[in-house]
């Protein structure tokens, strides 16, 4: 069917086509992307949940300007949805998108120059700019397609616009419902559940919103019916198991709301704002408050003081806010405040890219402190792990009187996966205020000596009267300067990291228990990761992997298992040097943050395998890390 | 957002409260330091409103001043400097049934913590702030602070200070919602336990500069106005503060509807002489935990709903 780089004007090469060639699939990718504003998120959000809904796996990343209007027509612009569509369970974003719905030739170059797209990918692009009125819009149009000619791209060209004009005034407003329809069409999703979902979706808008969208979902459908000679079948596999379809910010947010918290204090930022803009939405209901803080060291402040008062308080950030809260931390670490904060990575430093993918907090989340303040870090692998990693967080930072890091990412932020429906607990949340009064002679800090654990006294329990200080402090909170009392302080506060530690369970790597290499991973691409060692593996390589959750204490064993492998290696979205680039050597060369950790915990020579994309990592670049970092044979 | 109905106070009714159940450890403030004196005055106001010193907060910044909740033996909360107005906003807002009291020095409010102290007024959150104002960074030893008098040296401005200085109360009145604003001195004391007590019946946020000297850095900034009581004003209204055994000292006497905000900032601006008193009042002002205040929920409910929410996510 597909013929290379195949034009088809106006689908009217295809007017007299016989029936349509249904391809049965394992798998296929979909993105549609637009100017800023045109709506292809829209339409892609409605497009993936309702593919959610019918069964199959899906994984759907974003795909965002910088800017919130970027100038049309620009390749920057680029903004949209691509969606990972499987019969079965989608772990990743995978690696190149197979059918493409362009509302212009600009923002196509643009994942065409991204190397986006497969060789033989199929695009339904909108025709209308061949032949504008203004020259230099041809002009581009034409330059555009000589750039593309090379490819093996088959252009299918719609008239989205000149169809649109027949229900709608402003066809900004409508293509994204036309290209809705056309997806619809092409994957035979069930037009009611679509209609579902455009109502859910547009439920703050009239009627006559709803009424419009359906119209052009219609009219989008019926011309994909009537020009188009392909449709897509990817029968979902039966699954008994009840599901819920959601972002990994949502999931944080449920989870939150799962583990009884009931405030959340946070400032606006990149890539973390969508977890309060989902909770302002219900929290209250559930008896929660969100805190819009003045700036993100308020906003600290205000869960400690809440959690200081009562129940464990969150609060949720990405790198530069975590960098602005550091002082709190410690604070919060001296005082033994329990505190949840979520970390939801972007590529920095600075500002650097605050709508994409990177894992470089890790260290900061472990080290961002003058002083040694102990913290539990953790990282949710998957978007079901961000639900259910809240409520792990709460209960640790209780038990524990601790700040407990939770570093997801922009990748889970955004990404839109099916996963088993929690069966909710009620021991997950926490227990009302004991307010009683405390026994007799009990300290604010009463340290076991083994353990460092204590229980909290807060405002309201008679005879618990203290001050907590962020200066040295002996067991009473009393304020003590002598090197004894500082000593002591510091080994109860590390204690209890330990203490935690030796109730993990040691991980299990994935793939094989011993060969010849061991690729490990945190947080976001443990899907990835391990697609690509199931293809490595397929084509006889011996690798396996292992992704940490707990990144503070570490899971027990490591050392063990690491042995078990001729090589071992980090797979991570953060900066690492090159050996042979100018100047960098084995000896003087920086590491990727975990492999850094994992070095230093385990004395382990553990290699790294780093890239900084701003989009998550491919299967298939980790398949080729997998061949480079095989150790020859021989190699001990 | 803490459920009221859930916490089930202790509580023992039988109990009085003198000054000395509200004294924690020995203050260890420089002999002649004002803070001793807000502390004598904080502790008879806590007396005289029998405060359950379980149920009392105090919440503190960093410098000298921020030691206050160590002397006390009610509960404390010694922070970090220039945040103490986020953390007992937390406390507020998770416990409103608490009495939350917030000691600040001048530049923990007005330098490090400014952000705070504006956007903390404008939440208004019932507790009493006090800004113990020596006009100087003591506990580091002699740095100029916002509120430094314009030509005094410091270790950091040893030329004197180079700018005029930041004037805490008009700052205070030009924040939309803020809901009083008071100034007193630790120089007058019968004035400085009058506004404390004022300052603790207004429901919303209770702003109240205390101007002090530090006998080590400052100790002259209000030389003249100890020794000519002329160049004290007290603003005196029935809805403010009456401190009828000081008139016979300070004659000079203002009547101020503490309604009048707009000449409360004209009084505030005006500072060749020094005005005790409020200036400002408006109990009707919305405070952010009223405002913020939401249905509790158990366990059981949150998880119903919850499980509602899912079926909105559900395959």
């Amino acid at each position: 069917m597909s013929v290379s780089n195949e034009v088809v004007v106006n689908g009217s090469t295809l007017a007299t086509r016989a029936a349509p060639t249904i391809r049965r699939l394992r798998e296929h990718t979909v993105e549609v992307v637009s100017d800023s504003g045109e709506g292809a998120q829209k339409c892609s959000q409605i497009f993936g949940a309702v593919t959610a809904k019918m069964g199959n796996g899906v994984w759907t990343v974003e795909i965002i300007p910088a800017e919130i209007q970027p100038p049309a027509r620009v390749p920057e612009g680029a903004s949209g949805n691509r969606i990972r569509i499987g019969a079965g369970q989608v772990t990743n974003w995978g690696d190149e998108t197979n059918l493409v719905v362009a509302f212009n030739e600009q923002v196509l170059l643009a994942r065409h120059r991204l190397k986006a797209l497969a060789p033989d990918a199929t695009v339904l692009i909108e025709d209308k700019w061949a032949t504008h009125d203004d020259p230099e819009i041809r002009e581009q149009w034409t330059r555009a397609m000589a750039e593309l000619s090379s490819t093996g791209y088959r252009l299918v060209m719609v008239p989205m616009e000149e169809q649109c004009l027949t229900l709608v005034d402003d066809p900004r407003k409508g293509k994204n419902m036309f290209a809705l329809g056309m997806l619809s069409w092409i994957y035979d999703r069930d037009l009611e559940r679509v209609y579902e979902q455009i109502a859910h979706t547009f439920r703050k808008k009239s009627e006559a919103v709803y009424q419009r969208n359906v119209e052009l979902v219609n009219l989008g459908y019926a011309w994909a019916a009537e020009h188009l000679d392909f449709r897509i079948a990817i029968p979902p596999e039966p699954n008994e198991q009840a599901m819920v379809v959601m972002n990994g910010n949502e999931a944080l947010g449920m989870g939150a709301i799962a583990s009884g918290m009931e405030l959340c204090a946070m400032y606006p930022i990149t890539p973390a704002t969508s977890v309060s803009h989902y909770l302002s939405e219900v929290f209250e209901k559930f008896g929660g408050v969100v805190h819009q803080a003045e700036d993100e060291i308020a906003a600290a402040g205000v869960a400690i003081g809440a959690s200081y008062a009562g129940k464990v308080a969150f609060t949720i950030t990405s790198g530069p806010g975590l960098a602005l809260k550091t002082e709190f931390l410690g604070l919060a670490i001296m005082t033994e405040i329990p505190l949840v904060v979520v970390d939801v990575q972007r590529g920095g430093p600075s500002t650097g890219l605050p709508t994409k993918v990177e894992q470089s907090d890790l260290l900061a989340a472990l080290y961002a402190q003058p002083g040694d303040a102990p913290r539990v870090v953790l990282a949710p692998a998957t978007i079901e792990e961000c639900f259910h990693i809240m409520v792990t967080a709460r209960r640790i930072a209780e038990a524990f009187r601790c700040v407990v890091m939770v570093l997801s990412d922009a990748n889970l932020a955004t990404g839109v996966q099916p996963f088993p429906r929690p069966s909710l607990d009620v021991r997950w949340q926490a227990d009302a205020l004991d307010l009683g009064a405390v026994p007799e002679g009990m300290k604010a800090y009463a340290w076991n000596a083994d353990t460092g654990l204590s229980r909290r006294v807060i405002p309201g329990q008679g005879g618990g009267m203290h001050t907590v200080t962020g200066l040295s402090h002996d067991e009473g909170s009393k304020v003590a300067y002598s090197a004894g009392v500082h000593a002591k302080g510091m080994a109860m506060r590390s204690r209890k990291l330990a203490v935690l530690g030796s109730l993990l369970a040691p991980p299990t790597p994935y793939g094989a228990d011993a060969g010849d290499l061991l690729i490990i991973g945190w947080g976001s691409t443990k899907g990835a990761i391990e697609e690509a060692v199931d293809r490595a593996r397929a084509a006889g390589g011996s690798v396996a992997s292992l992704h940490l959750r707990f990144l503070s204490p570490m899971e027990p064993g490591l050392a063990e298992i690491f042995r078990r492998f001729r090589k071992v290696a980090t797979v991570e979205i953060n900066y690492s040097d090159t050996v042979g680039d100018p100047y960098i050597t084995e000896e003087n060369r920086r590491r990727g943050q975990l492999s850094w950790l994992l070095r230093a915990q385990t004395l382990v020579d553990v290699d790294c395998w780093t890239r900084t994309p701003g989009e998550p990592l491919r299967p298939a670049a980790i398949v080729e890390a997998i061949h480079d970092l095989m150790p020859a044979r021989g190699d001990a | 957002m803490s459920a009221c109905s859930l916490h089930v106070l202790a509580t023992d009714d039988s109990r009085t409260f003198g000054v000395s159940d509200y004294e924690g450890a020995r203050a260890r403030w420089c002999p002649g330091c004002g803070d001793h004196s807000v502390l004598a005055s904080v502790e008879k106001l806590l007396a005289s409103e029998q405060l359950k010193p379980e149920e009392t907060v105090f919440v503190s910044g960093i410098g000298c001043s921020s030691r206050f909740p160590h002397y006390l033996s009610t509960y404390g909360f010694h922070g970090i400097h220039g945040r103490a107005l986020p953390v007992a906003t937390g406390i507020k807002l998770h416990r409103p049934e608490l009495s939350v009291f917030v000691v600040m020095g001048d530049g923990d409010c007005t330098s490090i913590g400014a952000g705070h102290w504006v956007h903390t007024l404008r939440y208004n959150p019932d507790m009493v702030v006090m800004m113990l104002d020596n006009g100087i960074y003591g506990l580091t030893k002699n740095q100029t602070s916002p509120t430094t008098p314009q030509g005094l040296p410091s270790n950091t401005q040893p030329g004197g200070s180079i700018l005029m200085p930041l004037n805490p109360l008009s700052v205070a009145l030009g924040v939309s919602n803020a809901s009083f604003v008071a100034q007193t001195a630790e120089f007058v004391p019968a004035h400085l336990y009058a506004t404390l007590k004022a300052a603790f019946h207004h429901r919303g946020l209770s702003f109240v500069r205390i101007l002090q000297r530090c006998p080590v850095f400052t100790p002259g900034i209000f030389a003249e106005a100890v020794k000519k009581p002329a160049l004290v004003e007290l603003l005196v209204h029935d809805d403010g503060v009456v401190v009828p055994e000081i008139e016979a000292i300070y004659k000079s006497r203002i009547a101020h509807d503490p309604r009048d905000i707009d000449r409360a900032r004209h009084l505030a601006d005006a500072t060749e002489t020094i005005k005790l008193g409020v200036y400002f009042k408006d109990p009707s002002r919305p405070r952010y935990e009223e405002v913020r205040r939401v249905t509790p929920r158990t366990p059981q409910e949150r998880n119903d709903l919850l499980n509602a929410e899912f079926d909105r996510y559900a395959v």
